[in-house]
This record gives C-alpha cells, sequence and structure tokens, in this order.
C-alpha cells in the first residue's frame, strides 16, 4: 500500500478479564480509504475496531497490550487526552443514537463542546456537515425539529453529521447498516464512498456482501486473530488463506 | 449500486476499445494479404499481445465485480454475456494472426490469383462483427438477429472459394500448398463470422433473457 498510514496498530493484544480477545495484531491501515474489518461473531472485530479510540477504557477489566499510533501519535500515550482522541477519531454505532434535541442541536452539539460559540460558525458547521452526510436537502426546512422524528435512516446520516461535525481524521463505523433497509443501506453506502475522499474510515460488518461493495481494504478476523489482511478485491476473488476462504464462501462461521 | 454500474460502464467500454481494435486487426491483415505486405502482417501478429492483455484484463474485472457486488438479473446476464464475447473477441484475433502466418508464407511464392472472394469474406465477417458489438452496445436484439442471418452468405462465400481452388490443384499440383494455404484462410474468416455469431446470440440471451444458441438456422 502507497497511502500515507493513518492507523498502525503493532501486536496488539487485549483481554476481557482472563478472556484474550485479540491475539498479537500488527496491521496498517491507509489513509483516506475504507477499511472492513470482518469475521464471525465473536471474532473480535468490534473490540479491534473500539480499541481505536480507547472505548475498551469503559468496559472493567480489560487489558490492552501492544501500539496503536495514528497519525503518528500514540493513543495510549499517558499524556494524551482522550477527549481530543475522540474528536480526532469518530465514531458511528449500530444503532443510530442521536440525541433528543433538534436537528441543529444534534449537529452542533460536538462544536459547542470544543468552543465554538458564534451563532454563524455554527450555521456553518451544521449546515456542512448534513451535506456532507447526504441529509441536508431531507430537514433544511426543520432543523429545530427533534431528531427522533427522523427516520431510522435519517437518524444514521444525522449521527454520522454529528461524527463529522468536529471534523475527525477517522471515522469509525461499528454495524452501521444493521438496523436499516436495503435502501436506506445503500444511501450510507454511498455516503460512504463520499466521505472516502476526506476521511480513513474503518468499518465493523457482518454483511461480508457489504464490505465487498464498500471497501478498499478488507481484515478478516477469527478467534481473535487477523487471519488475512489485503485489498478487498483480493480477498473476495483470491483470498490467502484458507480459513478466509471458508469464511467468505460461506463455509463456516 | 451506483458504484457497480460504473463499473459496469467501464467494463462495456473497455469490451467496446477490445472489439473495436479486433475489428482493425481484421481489416489490417487483409490489408497485408491482398497487398503482399509481410511487414504489416508481423505487425498483425505483435498487434495481437494487446488483444491478449484486454482478454486478461476484463476477464479479471469480470470475476472482481461478481465477487464484490453480487449483480443480480440483467445486470447479472449483462456480466456472463461479457465474460463470453470476451473470449470470441480474443479467438477473433487469433484468427488474425493465423491469417498473417499464412500470408507471410503466400509472399514466398508469386501470387496464385488475384484475390476476390476472401476480401469480400473479410468485408462480411469484419461488418458482422461491428454489428455484433453495436447490438451489444444498444441492445439491439433485431441487429443481433441479422448478424445471426448473416453468417449464411459468408459460409456460401467459403465454399465457392473451395470450389474455385479445388479447380486450380487439380490442373495444376504446384499450386496444391499456395490453393490449400488459401482455403485455410477462407476457414479462418468463416470462424470469425462464426464467432461474430456467437456474440450477436449472446447480445439476444443479454437483452430478451432468451437462449437462442444452437437454435437459429
Amino acid at each position: 500500500m502507497l497511502e500515507p498510514a493513518m492507523i498502525e496498530i503493532e501486536r496488539l493484544s487485549l483481554w476481557y478479564a482472563d478472556k484474550r480477545a485479540l491475539n498479537d495484531i500488527s496491521m496498517t491501515i491507509p489513509k483516506q480509504r475504507i477499511t472492513a474489518f470482518i469475521g464471525p461473531s465473536g471474532c473480535g472485530k468490534s473490540t479491534l475496531l473500539r480499541c481505536l479510540n480507547r472505548m475498551n477504557d469503559l468496559v472493567d477489566g480489560v487489558r490492552i497490550e501492544g501500539v496503536i499510533r495514528i497519525g503518528g501519535t500514540d493513543i495510549h500515550d499517558a499524556g494524551l487526552d482522550v477527549t481530543e482522541l475522540r474528536k480526532r477519531v469518530g465514531m458511528v454505532f449500530q444503532k443510530s443514537n442521536p440525541f433528543p434535541k433538534s436537528i441543529f442541536e444534534n449537529v452542533a452539539y460536538g462544536p459547542r463542546i470544543l468552543g465554538v460559540r458564534s451563532r454563524a460558525d455554527l450555521d456553518g458547521i451544521v449546515e456542512r456537515s448534513l451535506r456532507a452526510a447526504a441529509l441536508w436537502e431531507e430537514v433544511s426546512d426543520r432543523l429545530h425539529d427533534t431528531a427522533l422524528g427522523l427516520s431510522g435512516g435519517q437518524q444514521q446520516r444525522l449521527c454520522i453529521a454529528r461524527a463529522i461535525a468536529v471534523e475527525p481524521d477517522v471515522l469509525l463505523m461499528d454495524e452501521p447498516c444493521s438496523a436499516l433497509d436495503p435502501i436506506a443501506t445503500a444511501k450510507i453506502e454511498e455516503l460512504m464512498l463520499e466521505l472516502r475522499s476526506s476521511y480513513t474510515i474503518v468499518i465493523v460488518t457482518h454483511n461480508m456482501q457489504q464490505a465487498a461493495r464498500v471497501s478498499d481494504d478488507t481484515g478478516f478476523l477469527l478467534l481473535g486473530d487477523l487471519v488475512e489482511f489485503g485489498a478487498t478485491r483480493g480477498i473476495f476473488t483470491n483470498p490467502g488463506d484458507k480459513r478466509t476462504e471458508d469464511y467468505i464462501t460461506g463455509r463456516f462461521g | 449500486m451506483r458504484h457497480m454500474h460504473e463499473e459496469l460502464d467501464h467494463l462495456k467500454q473497455t469490451l467496446l476499445l477490445m472489439g473495436a481494435l479486433v475489428e482493425d486487426q481484421i481489416r489490417r491483415v487483409m490489408k497485408a494479404l491482398v497487398d503482399r505486405d509481410d511487414a504489416l502482417a508481423r505487425e498483425v501478429i505483435d498487434r495481437d499481445r494487446e488483444v491478449n492483455a484486454y482478454d486478461v484484463e476484463i476477464d479479471e474485472k469480470c470475476v472482481e465485480i461478481l465477487a464484490l457486488y453480487q449483480p443480480t438479473a440483467g445486470d447479472l446476464r449483462f456480466i456472463t454475456t461479457a465474460m463470453k464475447i470476451v473470449t470470441d473477441l480474443e479467438r477473433i484475433g487469433d484468427q488474425a494472426v493465423n491469417i498473417a502466418q499464412r500470408a507471410i508464407e503466400l509472399n514466398r511464392e508469386p501470387q496464385l490469383k488475384p484475390y476476390m472472394d476472401l476480401p469480400r469474406m473479410a468485408e462480411s465477417a469484419q461488418r458482422m462483427v461491428k454489428d455484433s458489438l453495436d447490438a451489444f452496445v444498444a441492445r439491439d436484439t433485431a441487429l443481433a438477429r441479422r448478424v445471426c442471418a448473416d453468417d449464411d452468405p459468408v459460409d456460401a462465400l467459403k465454399e465457392q472459394i473451395f470450389r474455385e481452388l479445388l479447380t486450380f490443384m487439380m490442373e495444376d499440383p504446384k499450386t496444391i500448398p499456395r490453393a490449400i494455404r488459401l482455403i485455410f484462410i477462407s476457414r479462418f474468416l468463416e470462424r470469425v463470422a462464426d464467432h461474430a455469431t456467437n456474440i450477436a446470440e449472446m447480445v439476444i440471451y443479454m437483452v430478451d433473457s432468451k437462449m437462442v444458441r444452437h437454435t437459429l438456422a
């Protein structure tokens, strides 16, 4: 891969109490590409994703070894502000989770916390973010209505708008379409392909076809091991490992 | 799905470039034959590498699209059609090489006779290739059916060439090596027309989902 690395993972292992969930994972995730993690339930793909903005810090009994660098910075560095990390590494979850506030306030929330006060600035950020999330046309006339009145697909795009409002470098997506119908899924996938030029996107999906459709690179995890990581077209046409082949051809998992 | 449709458009463009190259190979090799131009015949042989490169590129692209996007219905028929068309185009390219080799051999001896029917045959075969690809692009089954029908006059020309050359050989056995090479060339051109017919049949399948192979007269 010739693209400059955005995320470097070196010999990462993770334990939930005594149970080892990630085994000695090393990988380099390039900038401005879409990287997908696939694998059967419990393989560690979500755990790995959540390592990237230290979401696992919130889980009791978690122990991590190894190094993760994002944009060259060690994210476990003692001097690092986790809030700052999560500003740079945004996240979108399986179930859309808008705040019970207006559409506008959902998107303005992050920038406000980061100290943006001027109404004009906030207006600009909200519009830009909603446009980038392909939602502006649908909500521009009701920005001050509650976000909870949006459809599931719209709520998920709102969450993406909220995540990109603080201009992160990396966007993590944990099963972002699993609660959506095929039309809403197609919109999110199209959006991901558009956001790729501005963000480094890492997506976890148990929908292999989705990984195939949208990602540039795919990592296959199994029982906490990164079995194979490479260009998506290679993984899906000629995987290097028998276990990858068995999984993507539906022989197990 | 927009992504896949962009890929399919690109695939179609690549197939058309390959088709244009193959048509040009036939045109050039016939010029090499008629003008007794060894250098041009060698160019045709060399350029077959480009045809082969297209063959590999398109095949890989088709496999990739199948693997990544799981196309369905018309998109699926388009891909399977593309995979077959590319094989026929590649073989048409091979026929051009076969003709080029025979042309070079023929140039070592004086010309047996002025070539009349072979260029006519080549013209028909070449037009069939062009029409079959036009039918593919325009999804025009009427044109595709015309291509299938055009195959008969080409076969008839081949028979006519065979009978004529037979008389040469019976009169003077020294003409046999040249006559046989010319018969070969007519056979290669007939194969070009057959490949164009295959393409046309696949176009009918792609558009109407009807398999007409082995059923049209």
